[in-house]
């Protein structure tokens, strides 16, 4: 593919920021990715599917550094990136959600995306406790961007509930809150819609719309529900058994016969 | 006739000169006020004096002509009343939508006013608009307020609101005189704004208010509540109903008080608590809804709690209401008053945000006795009014120090009452209504040449207070097989005063016996349900739950054991009755927007569930037609079962 592309809605999709290069991941014996190479380009909304135990999360969890692949390199922004920690990560840009939401359940949802700031925070520990001049201006700052995320995500009348009184679905919404407090170029997402309703799908389906649309965050999200998945993603890659058996717009994958089969079920003798 | 020309003062006849008064007179003195970004963001009357004048040269810009129909739709934002107000200082006429329509029902009154302009809040109500712009071919223009995923559109004839505003800036030499010849033009008789009934019946009319209407009428009640501009507001209803027009736009520009918009629909009793506005307006619903949700926490309380908070309410009861309308009150009472407000009334008055209120109003129904009871034994100033679109609200509202349930107050100032021979009440004021826009014939049936209009209700005037009282809609007031008189609405209110009942549709005209379909109060009844150990999947499931059934039939022998004590309206005792499976909804057009029963179209819909009422049978399935907020539609089914209720065994020689 070539430098550049133009979506069908009129998007222009750019350079790739992260690319997956041979990529094997093992847990002992456990070949949990097999030889993957795929990349996520500037602007775009990129799907990762498969059915259950893929090796989708893995493959997230070595974007994000929690895991370090035993083989294959990961280049981000065109040079080659280095064994990192998360946060380090983090610090370049990168966000993400969890599968089985990762909130702290007492704490308020301010709080909670309050916290998605706290790698952008600069002043020292002292400072913060005196609470006096560059502390307070950027406890300021920071809370009105939080406050923006609250406003684009619509839940104000939660602003001050405990994450842990609120259903799930608004949940995963202060999750996605957190992470876009981080403003990230790239934003990972661990099955946004698992155990949603068809309603609370759709609002999240405009949530992810918007947010590449309004801010400009290219996305990478995981899925094993095919559905709502096609509709809004650009490309999708399709892994089965830590193997990529596709990859292309939504079209081309849903008529890949590798992947019907893997959705299907086919003999695997 | 009232002489229109000594209404209004001189110079203070029409909106664009209000407003230019207002940003002399309170220049810095907040106009509005909205939460935004969990801060509240504030503007001056000079602010908005501005705001609005940029929009309107913007207005112009874009092509607007005098006379021409621009369409609000939105929820209350100050944006969304400036462009109101910019649309009169434009020389146009603004038609406030209902925000929660379809698009079918927008596509109806955009197509009857003719709407050239559309100010659209957001890309929800944008995508409205273009569904049916096709059936529109006046639409000439769409102003979109936020911009959030308005960028794939096509913009040739969308524009974004704050775009709209710099280009009137830009062109403020050209344009300005433009604004100041078009305003020259108009008089107090011009059309300040058009607003749609909701229409229990039939389709909404465009009801067409003058400059001298909304003014007069907004002057006359700030007298009469001396409202002043230290007043503040929390505007919340919907912005196609008259109230809201009459309170955020007429009485605020006129007296110079605060407008507070709430940050979203679902924060207002947040944001209700944070304002604490002195004049506050709600239909009897909200207070229904608020007193069961304090009902329910006070359930969930600690038992000292409890405790305290029903021995001081029952105190508040004796002495609260006397208090308020200045009566003697022994010593001790007062004194224990006191200790209950320290303890008690004036912690959950701030809860409830609801502290500050020196005048409030409930109307649009009637409310239950212990509700207006309970909040105005906690010394909240609440009082009822009675009024119509067509009346530019007031009608009748009670006087400080009058205040009653059972009858919705005097005459406003200026208004004449008259009660014809069918018992139907007849009011003439300065603020009744121009015309029906296009619809000579419902002007004509509802206004005679004198000016007196039909409200439709039938009511009669108590001879020693004066004061009105309503007993139903004229309509719907009936007789029964038997010729006793049958009211629904009478039942139907008593039934709604209970917290587990939500709604309520008593059926009885032409028959022997009264029967009635009921909504249960999801709230109250989930919470019960809770406390219970019962268990339930689905709001179906919870209404048809055997006990609930039999908690609803409970309520229902009250309320027979009460009307079999009214000498005229005994034979409207329920004899049957079912739990309606779903919540009758506007969308599929059981109620009206402002959330009144459509009685004749319940009754269609529900065809089958009446008959089974009446055959005997003790159970009956039934397909019912859902549609859901984007319009989809769906089936549910379900089986009913019927319950027969004991009623209370009347004397008919004595009752006739």
């Amino acid at each position: 593919m070539s430098e550049t592309y133009v979506t069908p809605d009129g998007r222009t999709i750019g350079a790739p920021v992260l690319e997956m290069k041979n990529i094997t991941l093992r847990f002992g014996g456990v070949v949990a990715i097999k030889d993957i190479s795929f990349d996520i380009r500037e602007g775009e909304i990129r799907a990762i599917i498969g059915p259950n135990g893929a090796g989708k999360s893995s493959m997230l969890n070595v974007i994000n550094g929690f895991y370090h692949p035993q083989e294959g390199e990961i280049w981000f922004r065109g040079a080659k990136r280095k064994p990192m920690k998360p946060y380090q990560i983090a610090q370049q840009g990168i966000a993400r959600t969890f599968q089985n939401i990762a909130l702290f359940k007492g704490m308020s949802t301010l709080d909670n995306i309050m916290t998605g700031r706290f790698n952008q925070m600069k002043t020292n520990i002292a400072l913060q406790i005196l609470w006096k001049g560059p502390a307070e201006r950027e406890e300021q700052e920071n809370r009105e961007i939080v406050e923006k995320v609250i406003d684009f995500l619509e839940i104000q009348a939660i602003r001050k509930t405990p994450v842990g009184a609120l259903p799930y679905g608004l949940q995963k919404r202060v999750e996605l809150g957190r992470a876009l407090a981080a403003q990230p170029k790239l934003l990972l997402l661990d099955e946004p819609m698992a155990g949603m309703n068809v309603e609370e799908k759709e609002d999240m389906s405009r949530f992810i719309l918007d947010v590449n649309d309004e801010f400009g965050t290219t996305i990478a999200l995981i899925e094993h529900d095919m559905g709502v998945v096609m509709d809004i993603s650009d490309r999708v890659v399709v892994m089965d058994y830590g193997k990529k058996i596709g990859d292309g717009s939504p079209d081309e994958v849903r008529n890949n016969q590798d992947v019907i089969d893997a959705y299907l079920g086919v003999d695997h003798g | 006739m009232v002489s229109k020309n000594n209404v209004l003062p001189e110079g203070l006849d029409t909106f664009p000169k209000l407003l230019a008064r207002n940003a002399k007179q309170w220049a810095n003195a907040p106009a509005y006020r909205e939460k935004e970004y969990g801060i509240w963001q504030s503007w001056t009357w000079s602010e908005v004096f501005e705001e609005v004048n940029a929009l309107a040269m913007g207005y112009v810009a874009l092509g607007l002509n005098e006379g021409d129909y621009v369409a609000i739709i939105g929820r209350n934002r100050p944006y969304l009343y400036w462009a109101m107000l910019a649309a009169q200082a434009a020389g146009g006429i603004p038609v406030p939508l209902y925000q929660d329509a379809n698009a079918e029902e927008m596509a109806y009154v955009l197509e009857h006013c003719g709407a050239r302009f559309i100010v659209a809040e957001d890309q929800e109500q944008v995508d409205k608009v273009l569904e049916v712009q096709d059936n529109l071919p006046n639409v000439d223009q769409i102003i979109y307020f936020d911009k959030r995923g308005m960028r794939k559109y096509e913009h040739q004839h969308l524009n974004a609101y704050e775009d709209v505003q710099a280009e009137g800036r830009a062109g403020h030499y050209r344009l300005a005189p433009v604004l100041a010849e078009r305003q020259a033009k108009l008089t107090e008789d011009s059309t300040c704004v058009m607003l749609y009934t909701s229409g229990t019946t039939g389709k909404p009319k465009g009801v067409v208010l003058s400059n001298t209407n909304i003014i007069a009428s907004a002057k006359a009640s700030s007298e009469f509540d001396n409202l002043s501009a230290s007043d503040s507001v929390l505007a919340y209803l919907p912005m196609a109903w008259v109230g809201d027009f009459i309170f955020s736009i007429g009485q605020s520009c006129w007296t110079g008080f605060c407008v507070a918009c709430p940050e979203s629909p679902e924060t207002m009793q947040a944001d209700l608590r944070e304002i604490g506005p002195s004049y506050f307006f709600a239909p009897p619903r909200f207070f229904e809804g608020l007193l069961t949700n304090v009902m329910i926490r006070i359930e969930d309380a600690s038992p000292l709690k409890k405790r305290l908070f029903h021995k001081y309410m029952a105190h508040a009861k004796k002495v609260g209401p006397a208090l308020l309308d200045g009566e003697e009150v022994s010593f001790m009472d007062k004194l224990k008053y006191k200790i209950g407000d320290f303890l008690i009334y004036a912690p959950l008055k701030n809860t409830l945000g609801l502290s500050k209120v020196r005048v409030g109003y409930t109307a649009g129904e009637a409310i239950g006795p212990e509700i207006f009871e309970f909040y105005r034994s906690l010394g909240i100033n609440l009082k009822q009014l009675y009024g119509q679109t067509e009346a530019s609200v007031f009608i009748t509202q009670q006087p400080d120090g009058q205040v009653r349930v059972d009858t919705v107050g005097v005459p406003s100032p200026g208004v004449e009452i008259r009660i014809a021979d069918s018992g139907e009440v007849f009011y003439r004021s300065p603020g009744v209504f121009v015309e029906y826009y296009k619809n000579q014939e419902s002007t004509a049936d509802t206004k005679d040449a004198d000016g007196w209009v039909a409200t439709g209700d039938a009511g009669f005037i108590e001879e020693e207070s004066g004061h009105l009282r309503i007993i139903d809609r004229a309509k719907d007031v009936g007789q029964m097989a038997d010729g006793s008189l049958f009211a629904p609405k009478f039942v139907e209110n008593k039934l709604k005063f209970f917290p587990n009942i939500l709604e309520a549709v008593v059926f009885g005209d032409g028959r022997e016996t009264c029967t009635a379909f009921i909504n249960i109060d999801l709230n109250a009844v989930a919470n019960w349900a809770e406390r219970n150990n019962v268990a339930y999947g689905s709001y179906q499931e919870l209404a048809g739950n055997p006990q609930v059934y039999n908690i609803i039939q409970e309520h229902i022998e009250e309320v027979n054991k009460s009307v079999a004590t009214d000498a005229m309206l005994s034979g409207c005792q329920i004899h049957r009755f079912l739990v309606l499976h779903k919540e009758l909804d506007p969308d599929d057009g059981e109620m009206t927007r402002t959330r009144k029963v459509r009685r004749k179209i319940v009754g269609e819909k529900f065809q089958d569930l009446i008959e089974a009422l009446y055959d005997g049978s003790t159970s009956v399935s039934t397909e019912t037609e859902v549609t859901y907020e984007d319009g989809r539609k769906g089936l549910i089914k379900a089986t009913l079962e019927l319950r027969d209720v004991a009623v209370v065994p009347v004397n008919k020689e004595v009752a006739a």
